[in-house]
């Protein structure tokens, strides 16, 4: 079960302005997904790693290179204002 | 039109039977008769195929070409191709134009390869029948009151309905194999790590992978040997090390996986199969996977929150869908309302989820204690692979459902992977291979070790000559 609230603080971390109608039929659904997925809560992992891929073990790193040109990525700027995006204030 | 595969197209283009440009304006023609009747492709780009075909013939007429010179192919609304549009059938990617090509793509276009255009996905890549894509229903060439499967529903619906000789898609749990299976074409999910991801829109990056749909295992076996390999561009694509072929192959049944759900047409024709097998020699076990009944949950605990986080990029700031308007205050009003504008249903309900799963005080019971549980799933097929080098089941419980049928019951969509999802949370390579039907197709899933795609394709030759 998850309640009418619990989903709207999840919306609010999720950043999704989630309207009255969508929050009720979300609480429904997601109620009805956690209680099939209860089925975990029977099986004790208590000694159980958590997965990993055996053969990705180690970090790979290359050089930093530019990959794409900043006139390409400017390009889909929604707002710019020369070399720079521009964003709403913050507060 | 004739149903070329690449081999037959690759022998006509070297023997100068047909040109490249020929090809071309065959596959064109197709798309226009065609696609009006399927909604395979969001968008094609004629021009581009042109200009791809012309050089394909210089090439072959130098005495260059590849096997996949002149060959036309779709690529999944989610893989980049510079200068082309890359939606992945969302809103909020409407007007996004790819700025680089994906590692695969580049690959298929180095060695000649044209481009068609891109196909029609679920939002995202999320769901099991292409019928969350924001733009439009792809229906299935074998029956076209149903649904294609999905995500990569574009890709197995174009190659089915042979407007292109194949496809790629993205199978994060069964995205590729649940298609093909559905619209009776092949489908390749290869290992996890074999094939390099730059380039793909991510959805879950611990189990998603790109992979060939086509007609035949040949062609699939032809594509996936030009897009493996490691890419320095993604840190997850592993040196692609062939295994030794194995001689004698033995072929393991979970039967966890025939158990109650599956439909009886499904289990009469997999059940046929195995005779067959059998017949063909093959030693045949029972095998036992016994954490199968925690896939689905396991399943939906790790792609959810590794989307919520993956689709945090989706913010309305750099790029896509910006809602700026008078009742936007300030910067926290554009993300929340360009992500509610921009998100279909869907998408919104897996962000939730997996945002509840990672949240404070809900991470140790859900997302931790599912990784814990892949755990045990992947040791179930290490202990498997023991005894058997090829594990076999049918690629979905139930044949291609009506377009509408399952749409407004979540729960029942998400059950559709059952038998898909397991082999993604190994990271393990399967195919799905059509079986012959007189009704609506079936896929048999043939699931190979790590890094053994080679003894999939031999096992499925052998089965494929056969039918």
């Amino acid at each position: 079960m998850i309640k009418k609230e619990e989903v709207e603080k999840i919306a609010k971390l999720a950043r999704i302005d989630l309207q009255q109608k969508e929050i009720s039929k979300m609480e429904t659904e997601m109620s009805t997904i956690l209680d099939y997925f209860d089925r975990l809560s029977e099986i004790d992992v208590s000694n159980v790693e958590p997965f990993h891929f055996s053969f990705l073990d180690g970090n790979t790193s290359r050089e930093d290179l530019i990959l794409i040109k900043k006139e390409e990525v400017k390009k889909s700027f929604p707002k710019k204002e020369g070399d720079y995006l521009k964003v709403k204030e913050v507060f | 039109m004739e149903d070329f595969t690449i081999s037959e197209l690759y022998r006509k283009l070297r023997d100068k039977d047909i040109s490249a440009l020929e090809v071309a304006k065959k596959y064109i023609d197709r798309i226009k008769e065609e696609d009006n009747n399927i909604g395979a492709f969001l968008s094609f780009d004629e021009e581009r195929a042109i200009s791809s075909a012309k050089l394909a013939d210089k090439e072959i007429s130098e005495g260059k070409g590849s096997l996949l010179t002149g060959i036309p192919f779709a690529l999944k609304d989610n893989i980049l191709v510079e200068d082309l549009k890359n939606t992945c059938a969302s809103k909020i990617l409407k007007d996004y134009i790819a700025p680089y090509d994906a590692t695969c793509f580049k690959k298929l276009k180095e060695k000649g390869a044209v481009l068609l255009g891109k196909t029609n996905l679920d939002e995202f890549a999320m769901g099991a029948s292409t019928e969350n894509s924001a733009f439009s229903i792809t229906k299935n060439p074998k029956d076209k009151e149903r649904v294609p499967g999905g995500s990569s529903g574009g890709s197995a619906a174009a190659v089915s309905s042979n407007m292109c000789v194949f496809a790629l898609g993205s199978d994060t749990g069964g995205s590729i194999r649940q298609p093909a299976s559905f619209c009776s074409v092949v489908g390749l999910k290869p290992t996890y790590g074999a094939v390099s991801r730059y380039g793909l829109t991510a959805f879950a990056s611990s189990l998603d992978q790109i992979g060939p749909l086509s007609k035949n295992v040949e062609d699939a076996k032809i594509v996936f040997n030009v897009i493996k390999g490691k890419d320095i561009n993604d840190s997850t694509s592993v040196d692609y090390k062939k295994r030794e072929e194995k001689k004698n192959l033995k072929i393991g049944l979970p039967k966890e996986y025939f158990a109650d759900g599956l439909d009886k047409e499904v289990e009469r024709l997999i059940s046929k199969e195995i005779e067959k097998i059998k017949k063909l020699g093959f030693e045949i076990k029972e095998i036992s996977l016994p954490n199968t009944k925690y896939v689905i949950p396991v399943y939906y605990l790790t792609s959810s929150p590794e989307a919520s986080s993956n689709l945090s990029r989706f913010d309305g700031i750099k790029y896509g869908l910006s809602i700026q308007g008078e009742k936007t205050n300030n910067l926290f009003d554009v993300y929340s309302k360009t992500r509610e504008e921009g998100f279909g249903d869907e998408v919104k309900r897996r962000i939730i989820l997996g945002t509840y799963a990672l949240s404070s005080g809900y991470y140790d019971a859900y997302y931790l204690k599912a990784q814990k549980v892949r755990t045990l799933i992947a040791r179930d097929f290490d202990n498997a692979f023991k005894d058997v080098d090829i594990i076999i089941s049918p690629v979905s419980p139930f044949s291609a459902f009506k377009i509408g049928e399952k749409k407004d019951d979540p729960l029942s969509m998400y059950l559709c992977d059952i038998l898909t999802a397991p082999v993604s949370l190994a990271g393990l390579p399967a195919l799905s291979l059509p079986l012959k039907v007189n009704d609506l197709p079936v896929g048999l899933q043939i699931i190979g070790r790590h890094f053994e795609e080679e003894n999939i394709f031999k096992f499925a030759k052998i089965l494929e000559e056969n039918e």
